[in-house]
């Protein structure tokens, strides 16, 4: 665990260093760590343009990371993420549909109307799965290809809204389903991390009635865990999770799904450890994404949910070949 | 002595009545109860029903306590229940899992430091037999020591009421020895025991009272002599037994065929 803390340390560094006029970590160590030591142009571009980025990054990749771990214990599937089932997907409908309908409450901010948005849809998204995942019958398969057909209506939505929309608006969507860090900034950082550090400790709380669950929920309420309790507020933390990181960058594919998995991996399933393991791995990931989506193609950032998508890919059909194998 | 009262309980799924206005005979601590019948009889399901992890009607009264009126976390410090399966692909080791049976709900020493959780845990595997698995994960034992390990699990919290659901079925010889020897042993610290096992021999050694079931209810009970008779096999499973003494007096089943 303290590798990978180290790792994502280094891999932050990296990603501020990167760029299309690339810095030497001595300098970025110094721009962070002293800022007037530095000439002013390294210090705008590494605290006003790069850091929101690679914050930003952390953030998410903690965030969804996190709602991935959880998620895959409460419904005891391997393969759920929001991402894979959809929560994302309803997540980024209800944002879109905050954006063109220009949704407001009084009291409310703009910013935070999003957010609320997509949230409401993440959580009736999760709701709704979980209604399917306690029928009798409904194997991970099962569950998996409902999560799938979740995508695609919510896509199907997303399309309806897009094939309405103005030109104005047309921009904002293309953003939301491709995943993209460019709208980080000072604003929306600290939502992000308010939310993320507000939830943490409650997931933290429930680490051993987590790890309890996975000895069945037969044997996790003979040890006197509440399961539906437990469950309805993990799933209330997976939606604001999984809302505040796509309100602020849109669909990120995948991590939700390999970041826990290579922290189980790597610790195994005691949740107190593979919860923080799983917020450390999915920032790692996120944020080496987003130094591949700018070293791809020089000059250009490719939209990082791209990236990820296309490392995630691959892990997920694994998944699915090696459960089938079993 | 401290007794278990199961008074006129009906229980079962959402489209299914399993138990209709079942009342077992008081059980008391101290005593190995087995619990036996055909397939699908609802043995599983009433080890649940008390366990309280269906919605059951009725009475189940322990120690001036409706155990059917508690809340999960107070009816957990009662009562245990050893699932008939578990899940397989669990990466936890045998050690995390009985400590987190221990902390998934705060028992009433709560006030226990994390070392003597250890210590708990450690010595409830050591009394079960596996003390040298407590390293290796779940995931890549055999099949009777997750059945083990699973018991471990069971007992940890030291509850007054252990249900037991086949906890034999994966055992060698040796193994469901020693699982009944351990039963009788809970039973000795005073708990109360009920255990579901298909092996009538097996309740016949062992068994301080035996209880029958068959389609949710009581087909007989007693001691096992009393409740195992070939009329009442013959009647419930529809196979043709003998019962008798072998050379050192133990009674024994004989199988003879289907009628
Ligand atoms: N989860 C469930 N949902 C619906 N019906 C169930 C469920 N579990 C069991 N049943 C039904 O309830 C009846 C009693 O099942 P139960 O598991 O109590 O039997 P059992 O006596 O434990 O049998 P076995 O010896 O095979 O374990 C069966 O007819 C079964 O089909
Ligand atoms: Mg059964």
């Amino acid at each position: 665990m303290a590798a990978m803390a180290v790792a994502t340390v280094l891999s932050f560094l990296i990603d501020i260093a990167v760029g299309p006029s690339t810095l030497d970590f001595a300098g970025v160590w110094q721009a962070i760590f002293s800022p007037e030591s530095v000439d002013l142009s390294t210090r705008v571009i590494v605290w006003e343009v790069r850091m929101p980025y690679a914050v930003m990054a952390l953030l998410v990749g903690a965030a969804l990371s996190l709602a991935g771990c959880e998620m895959q214990t409460i419904m005891n599937n391997a393969m759920a993420s929001p991402f894979t089932l959809g929560v994302s997907a309803a997540a980024s409908f209800g944002a879109a549909l905050a954006i063109v309908l220009g949704l407001s409450l009084p009291g409310v901010d703009g910013e935070w109307m999003i957010v609320v948005n997509a949230f409401l849809f993440a959580f009736g998204a999760t709701l709704l799965l979980q209604a399917l995942s306690s029928l009798r019958g409904t194997g991970p398969e099962g569950l998996v290809l409902f999560g799938i057909a979740l995508v695609f209506m919510f896509n199907a939505f997303t399309g309806i809204m897009q094939y309405l929309a103005s030109a104005e608006a047309l921009q904002q969507f293309i953003f939301w389903s491709l995943g993209s860090l460019t709208k980080a900034n000072w604003e929306n950082i600290p939502l992000l991390f308010g939310l993320f550090i507000i939830i943490a400790p409650f997931s933290m709380v429930s680490a051993w009635k987590l790890t309890a669950l996975r000895l069945g929920e037969e044997s996790a309420r003979s040890f006197g865990v509440a399961v539906k309790r437990l469950r309805f507020f993990s799933l209330l933390r997976i939606s604001l999770l999984t809302a505040g990181a796509v309100a602020f960058v849109g669909t990120i594919g995948f991590i939700g799904l390999v970041g826990p998995h290579i922290a189980k991996l790597l610790i195994g399933e005691d949740h107190r450890f593979s919860l923080p393991a799983s917020i450390l791995s999915g920032a790692l990931i996120m944020s080496l994404a987003s130094v591949i989506s700018k070293a791809i193609l020089s000059g250009a950032i490719v939209p990082v949910g791209i990236v990820t998508s296309l490392i995630g890919v691959p892990v997920f059909v694994a998944l699915i070949l090696n459960k089938r194998k079993r | 002595m401290a007794i278990l009262q199961i008074n006129d309980i009906h229980a079962g799924y959402p489209r299914k009545k399993v138990i209709n206005g079942l009342t077992l005979p008081p059980l008391a601590s101290g005593e190995v109860t087995v619990l036996t019948g055909p397939n699908a009889a609802g043995k599983s399901t009433l080890l649940r029903a008390i366990a309280g992890l269906l919605h059951a009607h009725g009475s189940v009264q322990y120690e001036g306590n409706e155990l059917t009126t508690l809340s999960p976390r107070k009816r957990a410090s009662y009562v245990s229940f050893m699932p008939q399966s578990v899940p397989t692909d669990i990466n936890l080791s045998v050690m995390e899992a009985v400590v987190s049976a221990l902390k998934a709900s705060p028992l009433d020493a709560a006030t226990a430091s994390n070392e003597q959780f250890h210590h708990r845990a450690i010595a409830v595997l050591e009394r079960i037999g596996i003390a040298h698995l407590a390293l290796d994960p779940l995931n890549q034992l055999s099949g009777g020591q997750r059945q083990m390990a699973s018991l471990a699990r069971s007992v940890v919290r030291e509850p007054h009421i252990l249900l037991l659901d086949e906890p034999t079925s994966a055992l060698d010889l040796r193994h469901q020895l020693k699982v009944m020897r351990l039963a009788r042993s809970f039973a000795q610290d005073g708990r109360i025991v009920v255990m579901v096992l298909h092996d009538l021999n097996l309740a016949m050694r062992w068994a301080d009272r035996v209880i029958v079931m068959h389609r949710g209810e009581l087909a007989s009970d007693g001691t096992p002599i009393e409740a195992i008779t070939p009329a009442v096999i013959e009647s419930v499973y529809g196979v043709r037994i003998r019962v008798e003494r072998c050379s050192q007096g133990q009674p024994n089943l004989i199988v003879d065929g289907e009628c």
